[in-house]
C-alpha cells in the first residue's frame, strides 16, 4: 500500500507557479529524499502533503486521507502525518515534556499518566530522557531538533516528513539530528526529507527525487540518482562536472 | 462661604480615590473582557466578522471618549435610559478601554511568530485550542508591558467623568477648590495623588518588559 499518492500536482503562489505537475509515490516503509535548489518546489512540495500549503489541483493522498481544504479532514490527516521544520518550532512556553504530551492528550485524549509515559518513551529514543523538565531555550539547537522529532513520534505517525531540519545547524549538531533520523529509518519508518545532506540521502533514503523548476526531474534509486546523473542539471547541481 | 484646607477637605480628596480606583478596575475588567473579544473577531477567518471588528475599533478610536460618556449619558437619558452617572462613567471607559485593548492584544497575538501557528496545526489541535494552549500564553507575555502601559492612561482618563457630575478624584478636587478657592495647594494634592498611583504602575510595565525579556527572538 503506498503512504503517500501524489498525482500531477499544480500549486501557484499568485501569478508564480512553484509546483508544475507533481507525481510522486511513496510506499510504506520507504524513505525518500527531496533534493534540488532552492526554489525547486520541493519544500513547497512537503508542505503540500500534510495540507499546510492549498494547492490548485492535482490528488494527494497521504496514509489514507485525501488532503483538501477541509479543517477537519486535516486534522484526521495530522495525527497520522508528522512534520519537523528547520525551525525546531517548539513552544517556548511549555517544557519538553509539555510540548510532546500537548497533542497527544488534546487530539487523542490521552490521561496525563499515560503521555508521560510516553513522553518518556519516544525522549529515550532520541536520547534525551534527562531533559524531560527542560525549557527549549536551555537546549542546543540539535538537542531542540531532536525533541521537534520526539514530539512527532509521540502522535505514532504513519508518515514522517522533513523539512531541511538541518539546515540551521552546525555540522557537529547535525550529526547527531541526523543519526536519530537514521535509526528511525531503520525502525522502519516511511520518510518524506527535503534535504541539503547528499550523503544523508546517499546512505539512508532508498529513493532520492530531484526537483527542477518545479517538477521532478529525474528521480530513482539514491545510489543510481545521486552517482551516476542523467540529465546536465543534476550533474551540475551534484557536481559531478567538476570532477 | 470660603473655608481653608484642612484635615476634613484631605480626607473628602482621599476618599474620593476610592471611586477612581473603582471606576478604572470596572472599566478594565470589563473593557478587557469586550477587548478580547473584539480582539479575536479582529483576527477571524471570516472576512466579514473581521471588518466589523475592525470598524469598532476605529470609530471608538477616532471620537472622544467625552462624546462616548454624553452619548452615554445624556443620550440614553433622553431616549429614556436614566443611567447613574456611575454606570454611565463605565460604560463609556469600558467601551473605550476595550477598543485600545483590542488593537493592543490583536498586536500581541500577531507578534507570536507564525511558524507556531503551522506547527500547531501540524499537530493536529483546532484553531481554539491553537489560541488556548499555544498562542495566548506567549502572546500574554507580549502585552503585559503595554497593557499596564495602558492601564495609567486609564488611570488618568478617569478624571473626564468628572464632567457628569460623578466625583471621584479630579471632581472631588474642584469642590474643594470651590469652597477654600486655594488652587494650587488643592490640586497639587490631586495630581499628586495620581502621580502615587501611576509612576508605580509605569515602573510596573518597564520592570515586565525587562524581566519578561520582550523581543528576544525564539
Amino acid at each position: 500500500m503506498s503512504v503517500v499518492l501524489i498525482e500531477n500536482v499544480h500549486k501557484s503562489f499568485g501569478a508564480v507557479e512553484v509546483l508544475k505537475g507533481v507525481s510522486l509515490t511513496v510506499e510504506r516503509g520507504q524513505v525518500v529524499a527531496l533534493i534540488g535548489r532552492s526554489g525547486s518546489g520541493k519544500s513547497t512540495l512537503l508542505r503540500c502533503m500534510n495540507g499546510l500549503e492549498p494547492f490548485q489541483s492535482g490528488r494527494i493522498e497521504v496514509a489514507g486521507h485525501t488532503v483538501d481544504h477541509d479543517d477537519r479532514h486535516l486534522r484526521e490527516l495530522r495525527k497520522d502525518v508528522g512534520i519537523v521544520f528547520q525551525g525546531y518550532n517548539l513552544f517556548p512556553h511549555l517544557t519538553v515534556a509539555q510540548n510532546i504530551m500537548l497533542s497527544p492528550r488534546l487530539t487523542k485524549g490521552m490521561k496525563t499518566a499515560e503521555a508521560k509515559a510516553l513522553a518518556e518513551r519516544v525522549l529515550a529514543q532520541v536520547g534525551l530522557a534527562e531533559k524531560f523538565d527542560a525549557y527549549p531555550d536551555n537546549l542546543s539547537g540539535g538537542q531542540q531538533q531532536r525533541v521537534a522529532i520526539a514530539r512527532s513520534l509521540a502522535m505514532q505517525p504513519i508518515l514522517m516528513l522533513f523539512d531541511e531540519v538541518t539546515s540551521a545547524l552546525d555540522p557537529e549538531l547535525t550529526g547527531e539530528v541526523l543519526a536519530v533520523m537514521e535509526q528511525l529509518a531503520r525502525d522502519g519508518m516511511t520518510m518524506v526529507l527535503v534535504t541539503h545532506e547528499m550523503n544523508f540521502a546517499r546512505k539512508v533514503a532508498d529513493l532520492t527525487v530531484f526537483m527542477h523548476q518545479g517538477k521532478v526531474w529525474e528521480s530513482g534509486p539514491s545510489q543510481a540518482v545521486l552517482s551516476e546523473p542523467k540529465t546536465p542539471e543534476l550533474k551540475s547541481f551534484v557536481g559531478v562536472d567538476l570532477k | 462661604m470660603i473655608t481653608s484646607f484642612g484635615w476634613q477637605e484631605a480626607l473628602f480628596l482621599v476618599g474620593s480615590v476610592r471611586w477612581t480606583i473603582l471606576l478604572t478596575l470596572i472599566a478594565f475588567l470589563g473593557g478587557g473582557i469586550l477587548g478580547g473579544a473584539i480582539a479575536l473577531l479582529r483576527l477571524a477567518q471570516h472576512a466579514t466578522v473581521r471588518r466589523l471588528a475592525i470598524v469598532y475599533i476605529q470609530v471608538l478610536q477616532s471620537i472622544p471618549v467625552l462624546m462616548v460618556l454624553f452619548l452615554s449619558y445624556y443620550g440614553l437619558s433622553l431616549a429614556g435610559f436614566d443611567l447613574p452617572p456611575l454606570l454611565a462613567a463605565s460604560l463609556s471607559l469600558g467601551v473605550y478601554v476595550s477598543a485600545y485593548l483590542a488593537e493592543i492584544w490583536r498586536g500581541s497575538i500577531e507578534a507570536v511568530p507564525f511558524q507556531q501557528w503551522e506547527a500547531s496545526a501540524s499537530l493536529a489541535l483546532t484553531r481554539a485550542q491553537q489560541y488556548r494552549y499555544v498562542i495566548i500564553p506567549q502572546a500574554l507575555r507580549l502585552s503585559l508591558p503595554p497593557t499596564v502601559g495602558f492601564l495609567v492612561q486609564l488611570v488618568k482618563n478617569t478624571s473626564i467623568v468628572s464632567v457628569v457630575g460623578f466625583v471621584e478624584l479630579s471632581r472631588a478636587g474642584q469642590l474643594v477648590n470651590n469652597a477654600t478657592f486655594q488652587p494650587f495647594k488643592i490640586f497639587g494634592v490631586v495630581a499628586l495623588v495620581y502621580f502615587l498611583i501611576c509612576f508605580p504602575l509605569s515602573r510596573l510595565s518597564r520592570r515586565l518588559e525587562r524581566v519578561l525579556n520582550v523581543g528576544r527572538p525564539h
